[in-house]
């Protein structure tokens, strides 16, 4: 089979398209990079949603976190708690067993039928876990920087007679995206790593679609050979991870574009801050 | 356990309860957070030590030693640690195994034949003849290298950052003393860095305590090994027949996890307070005020 056959073949494989058996001898490094690569693209996926979703939850969040209401805020500590202080392997696991609980017909609710069987499946379990994760990781980020945002700019919003939901706005919203950024960004990466480990914890892959590190421990375990599959994975992953802090870097640009001398590149330095 | 365990057919409520929690598959569930206190004791300080050469191997002025580091310290950032814990114990396996095969064994077949790694028996880790027990701690130690080498990445990045923020101008104050490099790195740069590498540090582990439970993919019976044994369903050919109660046992385990992240908080937070006092910085400064008014 040439290498545009395999291209053809398993390049969806992920998905479920395309050619069924997966290779099971004669590996060679297209089927490898083949696979391995379809399998990315359910790391971006949970990568890309998680993080969407997550952030606008993680605001809500650092808001309840330092509201007056002291319901709220414990409410807010109280996720923030568990979700920081737990990891994030012990989270899937509980969620796919408390998932699978469910009763299988679907659960009715005044005669409507709502089915749950979708929920045990990883494109929607591992979703939810990983965007509560990520939203609870960020929302310290979030509060951290909403901590910090300069008196004077607030000063200011109120001598422009700007108020309650004008004043977020315009005045602190911006400034805490701007503060927090270069954290954010640690924590997309972060938790863009920990896609990897959606299918290694409870998650079954349902007709072997897997993700990309999937793929890489079936040719690792087939060949007896870890110096292929998995550099290929980490190959990826690099890549990505390289295109992510261009992305990031340029909404960093976006965020200090009213600062003179700060629209420098967003230096990545890993701060451990998971 | 007890004497009224005998027959667990005819227990009922709280007798089966404490007969169900004290079996001998039970104890060795709990001797597993064992494990996992172990890994943590062994590959902190470890990794902690591999950290400190990595930094110290980035600040190298000899060029090869300085790639080395900077490779090492870098490769943490772009790749996803489950990926090393995954290479790491196999690439180890056998290197080692090989190793050994060019020694012990007098065959001259290669060690990869297709798709299989085949060494004499001489050569295999650990010996097909051991005790079951030499295999656990073969695994155990396996594991603690994978996770001693990526913290120890970690820990290279935190040090790094650490050395770099120490003030240059008392470096070459020890340098106008006419100390040499290796005595300014000895006398000033390494006592006076912890205080700037004790944030990075408390981070660190708190990821190695959540990064714990991954020794269940390296195949060593840890909590989550046993959770998944014991709370799977069990039919009546069991002594303690009981539905799918593998839920309680991961809430269990999370409970752990939540007591150990607290108690690390707390008590990392008192060693910061501790480290900062006196310092000139500003929580060396606020607790200074503090202690006057």
């Amino acid at each position: 089979m040439s290498c545009a056959e395999t291209i053809t073949n398993y390049a969806l494989r992920s998905l479920g398209h395309g050619e069924r058996l997966l290779p099971r001898s004669d590996f060679n490094l297209c089927q490898q990079f083949t696979l391995i690569g379809s399998g990315l693209i359910w790391n971006l996926y949970f990568a890309f949603f998680a993080l969407l979703i997550g952030f606008f939850f993680a605001n809500a969040l650092a808001l309840a976190k330092a509201s007056e209401n002291r319901w709220l805020r414990g409410a807010a500590n109280g996720f923030i708690f568990v979700f920081r202080g737990s990891p994030l392997f012990i989270q899937f696991f509980i969620a796919y067993q408390a998932l699978v609980l469910l009763p299988r017909g679907g659960i009715d609710i005044f005669g409507v039928n709502i089915a749950t069987s979708w929920l045990t499946r990883a494109w929607a379990g591992a979703l939810i876990v990983l965007t509560l994760n990520t939203a609870a990781y960020s929302a310290q980020i979030f509060y951290g920087a909403l901590q910090s945002v300069p008196k004077g700019d607030l000063e200011a919003a109120d001598a422009y007679g700007l108020s309650g939901w004008k004043k977020f706005r315009r005045v602190v919203w911006p400034t805490m995206m701007r503060l927090a950024w270069p954290s954010y960004t640690n924590e997309a990466i972060f938790l863009f790593h920990a896609t990897t480990l959606v299918y290694f914890a409870g998650f079954p892959a349902f007709q072997q679609m897997g993700d990309s590190l999937y793929y890489a421990s079936y040719f690792a375990d087939r060949t007896f050979n870890p110096f292929v599959a998995y550099p290929i994975v980490a190959f990826y992953f690099i890549l990505c991870t390289l295109a992510l802090i261009g992305l990031f870097g340029i909404m960093n640009r976006r965020l200090n574009r009213h600062l003179p001398g700060a629209t420098k590149r967003l230096k990545y330095r890993p701060q451990i801050i998971r | 356990m007890f004497e009224f365990c005998a027959d667990p057919a005819s227990l009922e409520g709280m007798q089966w309860t404490m007969c169900y929690l004290t079996t001998g598959t039970h104890m060795l569930f709990y001797a597993s957070f064992g494990t996992v206190l172990l890994l943590l004791a062994i590959t902190a300080p470890v990794a902690l030590l591999f950290g400190f050469g990595g930094a110290m191997a980035s600040r190298s002025g000899f060029l090869p030693l300085r790639w080395f580091g900077k490779i090492y310290t870098s490769m943490v950032r772009g790749i996803p640690d489950i990926i090393f814990f995954l290479f790491v114990p196999l690439a180890l396996d056998q290197a080692f195994e090989w190793t050994r095969h060019q020694f012990l064994c007098d065959s001259d077949a290669p060690v990869r034949q297709g798709n299989d790694f085949i060494v004499c028996a001489a050569a295999k880790l650990p010996l097909s003849n051991s005790a079951a027990w030499v295999h656990d701690v073969y695994g155990i130690f396996l594991a603690i290298i994978a996770f001693s080498i990526v913290f120890g990445a970690f820990a290279a990045n935190v040090l790094y950052g650490a050395m770099q923020a120490v003030p240059r101008a008392q470096l070459e104050t020890a340098e106008a003393y006419g100390m040499s490099q290796r005595q300014v790195t000895r006398r000033i740069l390494i006592p006076q860095m912890w205080t700037y590498a004790l944030p990075g540090l408390s981070n660190l582990w708190m990821i190695l305590l959540k990064a714990t439970p991954l020794l269940f993919l390296l195949g060593v019976e840890d909590i989550v090994y046993w959770a998944r044994e014991l709370g799977s369903s069990k039919t009546s050919a069991f002594a303690y027949p009981h539905p799918d109660w593998r839920l309680y046992y991961f809430l269990g385990i999370l409970v752990f996890y939540l007591l150990m992240t607290w108690l690390s908080e707390r008590v990392l937070g008192r060693v910061t307070r501790r480290l900062s006092a006196g310092q000139a910085t500003m929580a060396g400064e606020r607790q200074r005020k503090a202690g006057v008014a």
